[in-house]
């Protein structure tokens, strides 16, 4: 039954789209072919920029979002400065659309004409995702810290460990593995994002498939880049999947033993 | 005497009818089959003319009116290269001033599927055969060259042929045939970097970003004359091929582009283009030629 609503309710769909009266227009424009075999290859080299931007950029926001997640999980008043601090950093650059700091740091820091700054696009392009991210990673660190029972630090105070020890080999192990799936979903936020280095002059997937749309009127080119998006994302949502269906079994299988 | 008097009422007559015709000039002048009331236009009795906001100069001019949302130069002023000639090929289809509506339209909408909002889009739109599959192209309103500005006292100031440029890094703007002229006859060793606007290409120029941009040789002189301090031309290319032409940019098949042809065809022939690109783009001329 499942099987044959979904073929229905696609042929509808189907057909109503390709009723409709800018059809002919629409697929002469977005589904071409010969254009999207001409764009493709282009488009794939430009999409190893975007996949370097990624790589590069994922590791310094995990170090420096869990940085930020500590600094605003130290307890007692002396801290108050660095708390203060992680959470204006948050809220100021969850607060800013990506677009702008962006832009802000990819045309304005290179203005300063300071030496021995980079003044190079992918550099400050960079810069600002990591910045923009960490925001939001560091958040999602810290519910993995707050979700950790404060019995659990009593015990390795208890066993010892100094804070510092405890926060390394118990909180956090157990933090980290319970935030995985949120940190993969804003990894494939920061995966889309990439394209807005384009802004900077930085030629990538999206740049280049702009570049083909406008030598050639033909959107085709967009569809060729959105669907190399999907094709890196897809592979990360798996994994997420299965790390969160192993990570279940496990849990349940030390329960059983217990 | 009576032979005089028959003369002179015959003279008055023709009098008449000139200042009659004057009156209504359009009238004296029409384009046949292309009377204003058998236009297929956006709205009726209007032409409907789309460029992108701000609009820049040479192609426009008379700055910015208080009040309009044009920016940096306001359409509707008439001054520009592009405003000249829209006004001028609305009066040869018989549009009075007043009936001819600016709208802002942004390039990369310009050539999008459906309904367009204008009857012509004017914005230094140069003519390709692949983009002439998704759009209908007027006939050249003006023959453009590209050129490159550098800052001067950098090394690429010194460049005289496009050899020279190979090895610098060039901005341009993004959907301009500019960008095509660097990839296809000037080949640099590194990748053009690309610009949603001339602004952002002018600015990465400024702040030492890139060697050089590459831009149409009018808008060459308004970027060194305007924008960039120290700015240089250094040096203007022919066109490789084909010349490189700017067309009004109308909805695929529209018929209107029959009649907006032979009002151009016209101001071709008896010299108003000529005039106007002297009154507007004159010092757009004379850059060296880089081989």
């Amino acid at each position: 039954m499942a099987v044959v609503s979904t073929i229905v309710f696609l042929a509808v769909l189907v057909l109503l789209v390709v009723n409709s009266p800018g059809w002919e227009d629409v697929k002469r424009q977005f589904f071409d072919w010969a254009e999207f075999r001409e764009a493709l290859p282009e488009i794939l080299s430009a999409f190893g920029t975007n996949v370097r931007i990624f790589c590069i950029a994922e590791v310094f926001i995990l170090v420096f979002a869990l940085v930020l997640a500590v600094l605003r999980s130290l307890p007692g008043p002396v801290f108050f400065p660095l708390r203060a601090l992680a959470i204006v950093y948050a809220d100021l650059f969850r607060g800013i659309p990506t677009i702008l700091v962006i832009y802000i740091l990819g045309f304005g820091v290179p203005a300063l004409q300071l030496s021995g700054v980079p003044t190079s696009e992918l550099f400050w392009g960079t810069v600002g995702l990591v910045l923009v991210y960490s925001a939001y990673v560091s958040e999602v660190y810290r519910a993995g810290i707050e979700s950790v029972h404060p019995s659990q630090e009593a015990a390795a105070r208890s066993l010892g460990l100094s804070r510092t020890q405890s926060l390394r080999y118990v909180i956090l192990p157990q933090a980290v593995r319970r935030v995985i799936p949120p940190l993969l979903n804003d990894f494939i936020g920061l995966q889309k994002d990439t394209a807005l280095i384009a802004l900077l002059g930085v030629v990538e997937a999206f740049r280049q498939s702009q570049i083909d749309v406008a030598a050639t009127f033909n959107y085709t080119p967009y569809l060729a880049t959105a669907l190399l998006f999907v094709l890196i994302t897809i592979p990360l949502a798996r994994f997420t999947d299965w790390l969160v269906a192993r990570d279940r079994r496990r849990s349940q299988a030390a329960r059983l033993a217990g | 005497m009576r032979r005089a008097f028959i003369a002179i009422s015959l003279l008055a007559a023709a009098l008449a009818v000139t200042a009659g015709a004057s009156g209504k000039s359009s009238a004296a002048v029409a384009i046949p089959g292309c009377a204003t009331d058998s236009l297929k236009l956006v709205s009726a009795g209007t032409l409907t003319v789309g460029t992108d906001n701000p609009a820049y100069g040479p192609w426009f001019g008379g700055g910015e009116i208080k009040g309009s949302k044009w920016k940096i130069n306001d359409p509707a002023t008439g001054k520009g290269y592009e405003s000249a000639v829209a006004y001028e090929v609305a009066k040869r289809l018989g549009f009075a001033k007043s009936e001819l509506k600016w709208v802002a339209v942004p390039f990369n909408t310009s050539f999008r599927p459906g309904k367009k909002n204008f009857d012509f889009f004017v914005n230094q739109v140069s003519y390709t055969p692949q983009r002439a599959k998704n759009v209908t192209f007027s006939a050249s309103y003006y023959n453009v060259n590209q050129a490159v500005v550098g800052v001067k006292g950098k090394p690429i100031a010194t460049a005289r042929s496009k050899a020279d440029l190979r090895g610098y890094e060039l901005g341009v703007q993004i959907g301009t045939t500019s960008y095509d002229y660097i990839v296809k006859n000037i080949k640099p060793t590194s990748k053009p970097a690309v610009y949603d606007t001339n602004n952002d290409a002018v600015t990465a120029l400024k702040n030492g970003q890139i060697d050089g941009i590459v831009v149409d040789l009018p808008t060459a002189f308004y970027v060194t004359a305007v924008q960039v301090e120290n700015g240089t031309i250094v040096g203007q290319f022919l066109s490789v091929g084909s010349q490189e032409r700017f067309g009004l940019v109308f909805q695929k098949g529209n018929s209107l582009a029959g009649c907006v042809n032979k009002a151009l065809t016209r101001m071709r022939a008896d010299g108003t283009l000529k005039r106007l690109q002297t009154q507007w783009l004159s010092k757009a001329t004379g850059a060296r030629v880089l081989q």
